[in-house]
């Protein structure tokens, strides 16, 4: 049976129990894609947690997560389908050997060539035609790379859900997948595909929520060291920084301080570990600029404040 | 107006003029989005403020930009559907005195456009005025001149050098064997592949990112550069477009129209800063940040149109700019003060970013921007950079 949520508030509970804490609007978000079998685009900075929401609703749903990366260039054989030549050669080959091509005219060749047993399937069509109970979870990452060729593509795919192979005929799917897509922005998605889908805008958690992602994925943690952290990455997103660092960043540090044992924050061991939250060179100056010592202290300082 | 209001459910006139609202405050809300913003209420119920609250954001706005814009409108909006609510009798009035109230930020009419005569065979015509103008400044143009001047930028359609693309195609000079080909034409062969064929990746055009000063001390190039910009985002494809000013706006959606003048008269209201003090350093790290280093900036053609004057600090300016540069393809500084007898990069801000410039270009004439035509098409590979 396909997940049916009730309201947001459903979602919410079921994320969490899978291991990933939204906030209302990503509930909600989630939730209207969902009931209205909508796609849903998530925008925002890297390392926010857009790709984990696909992975978690999966898990959450029971539906098998499909994943079609985009990059520049990706083309219809790339991401929907495409033939299997060799093995078609092969066939030919075979079929003349044995003399069994010897009575057939070429279109009835072609016809063996061109069958579903020589289609190899890509996420799209995968996504499109599975044959499960569960509709699965189509998530396609980083469409902001892919070309504008790629976006009208799948502007007609997600309208749809259907997809047309020539020589076969049309797939439609039976249960639509539910389709989570991510994007940077490094350029604009094109605005007919974003009209047809619901959309999100993932910002970085404020503190409270933060601190429970890291207890939830960082368990060996501490407490009050899953709030220090929390504390000094908020601080950090204030500096000014080439890249503030994202939930993924926190979840990273956390872990190394607890694999060091650590269980609360010093200048010394922050200055250790800074290259697992902050990723250049310039943005760890600036924070050394900034003072470690006060770092340490504002966390403490945050870390302390109540709920 | 009372017509498409004549409705229905509270949800439907409640989406109808929550939209009405939005798009008086400027947003572009199609009927689609909200068509499905009544689907979205019907599920998450119309009394909630924050069911109706993510329902909208999830379906009526599509820009982070945008955000603020809807957050305001959608409080004023829910003061006025509660008591709307209320009242089960619908008056129509009371939703048009909703949208009234958030006048202050939808004041952008969008401004009449009458100057839209094609002009293909007029510059032959006036072929001696064409070659005044060639060298004239663009500080002592009229606005007929401007005029003129704009016709002859349409011409200037350059092309960058091409990059490698990941996308093949058939070629019969390709590396690669084409398997599909190859199989259609064994299909003739009685299964045999007597011929094959080959691919090969194709080319594929860079993109070009214009970053445009237009504060005071350039308000007099500006609008002939915004010209310039025009043209070549109508040019080609890839064109990436932004003001610089007190801070940094996107401008490729309203440069990308067909019309240029109405084109310019929506980047220009959008400026808002059209003449107050640059602030470049500040600026150019917001672009960075927010578009370049993601990827719009990476193996991309970066044209700065400005003169340098920075009120921020120059070492930021440097420093971003010794950033862009490491990511970008080819980075051109155009700078119209060039020309000024006895000028030397003395803007402080200018000396700062002139060590992380391939190019330095004047642009204060038509002449000079085709000399920038010619330098951004350059294959840079065959140029080594001059880095000081």
């Amino acid at each position: 049976m396909a997940t049916t949520p009730s309201s947001p508030a459903d979602v919410s509970a079921a994320l969490s129990a899978f291991g990933y804490i939204p906030d209302d609007g990503l509930s909600t978000s989630v939730f209207l894609a969902m009931s209205l079998q909508r796609p849903l685009l998530l925008e925002g900075e890297a390392g926010v947690g857009k790709t984990e929401v696909a992975k978690v609703l999966s898990r959450w749903t029971g539906g098998e997560l499909i994943r079609l990366q985009c990059y520049e260039g990706i083309d219809v054989s790339q991401a929907v389908y495409d033939w299997d030549y060799s093995r078609q050669l092969l066939h030919l080959r075979a079929s003349e050997a044995t003399g069994e091509s010897l009575g057939l005219t070429t279109s009835a060749l072609e016809q063996q060539l061109y069958n579903e047993r020589f289609l190899l399937k890509r996420a799209l069509l995968q996504a499109i035609d599975h044959r499960n109970e569960l509709p699965p979870v189509l998530l396609i990452d980083e469409v902001d790379r892919a070309d504008d060729e790629f976006e009208a593509y799948l502007l007609e795919v997600l309208s749809e859900y259907a997809v047309t192979v020539p020589e076969l005929g049309r797939f439609a799917a039976i249960r639509p997948p539910l389709v989570i897509l991510t994007s940077n922005r490094t350029r604009d998605v094109h605005d007919a595909l974003k009209r047809r889908c619901l959309y999100h805008w993932v910002e970085h958690p404020e503190f409270e929520r933060e601190v429970r992602i890291v207890r939830m994925r960082v368990p060996q943690a501490l407490d009050r060291l899953a709030r220090q952290v929390a504390g000094a990455v908020e601080t950090l997103r204030t500096l000014n920084l080439y890249k503030p660092p994202g939930v993924a960043e926190t979840i990273d540090w956390a872990q190394a301080l607890s694999a060091l044992g650590v269980s609360d924050l010093d200048e010394r061991t922050v200055a250790a570990t800074l290259g697992t939250v902050l990723k250049y060179r310039e943005d760890q100056e600036r924070t050394r600029q900034h003072g470690l010592t006060d770092l340490v202290q504002q966390a403490f300082v945050r870390a302390a404040t109540p709920m | 107006m009372s017509p498409t209001l004549a409705a229905h459910t509270p949800a439907e006139r409640m989406a109808v003029a929550f939209a009405r609202l939005l798009r008086g405050a400027g947003l572009k809300v199609p009927l689609g989005s909200v068509l499905t913003f009544v689907d979205a209420l019907g599920r998450v119920g119309i009394d909630g403020r924050d069911g109706v609250y993510w329902a909208g954001r999830a379906t009526l706005v599509r820009n982070p930009e945008d955000i603020p814009l809807y957050d305001r409108s959608f409080a004023v909006f829910w003061t006025h559907a509660q008591t709307l609510l209320d009242e089960q009798a619908v008056e129509t009035l009371n939703l048009t005195l909703a949208i009234d109230d958030d006048s202050d930020e939808g004041s952008d009419d969008p401004g009449s456009s009458d100057a839209d005569d094609e002009c293909g065979p007029e510059i032959t015509l006036r072929f001696s005025a064409v070659e005044v103008l060639r060298h004239k400044d663009f500080a002592e143009y009229t606005s007929d001149e401007l005029q003129l001047a704009q016709q002859l930028m349409a011409q200037l359609r350059f092309i960058g050098p091409p990059r490698r693309s990941f996308r093949q195609h058939r070629s019969p000079r390709g590396r690669r064997p084409d398997l599909q080909a190859t199989l259609r034409a064994a299909l003739r062969t009685g299964g045999e592949p007597i011929n094959r064929q080959w691919r090969e990746p194709g080319d594929r055009l860079r993109r070009l990112v214009l970053l445009l000063d237009v504060s005071g001390s350039m308000e007099p190039y500006a609008r002939a550069m915004l010209r310039f910009v025009h043209a070549a985002v109508s040019g080609r494809q890839r064109v990436e477009a932004f003001a610089i000013g007190t801070r940094l706006t996107r401008v490729t959606r309203e440069l990308n129209s067909r019309d240029p003048d109405k084109a310019l008269t929506e980047a220009s209201t959008r400026v808002h800063d059209w003449s107050g003090g640059t602030r470049l350093g500040e600026c150019i790290r917001v672009f960075n940040d927010q578009w370049g280093v993601r990827g719009m900036a990476r193996g991309a053609i970066v044209v700065v149109l400005s003169d340098g004057w920075d009120r921020g600090d120059p070492v930021e300016l440097g420093r971003q700019m010794e950033r862009l540069q490491r990511i970008a393809y080819h980075t051109i500084w155009v700078n119209p003060l060039k020309v000024t007898p006895g000028y030397a990069p003395l803007a402080r801000g200018m000396a700062a970013a002139l060590p992380y410039v391939d190019d330095f270009v004047e642009g204060h004439s038509l002449a000079s921007l085709q000399e920038l035509a010619a330098v951004i098409a350059t294959d840079i590979s065959r140029h080594p950079r001059g880095r000081a």
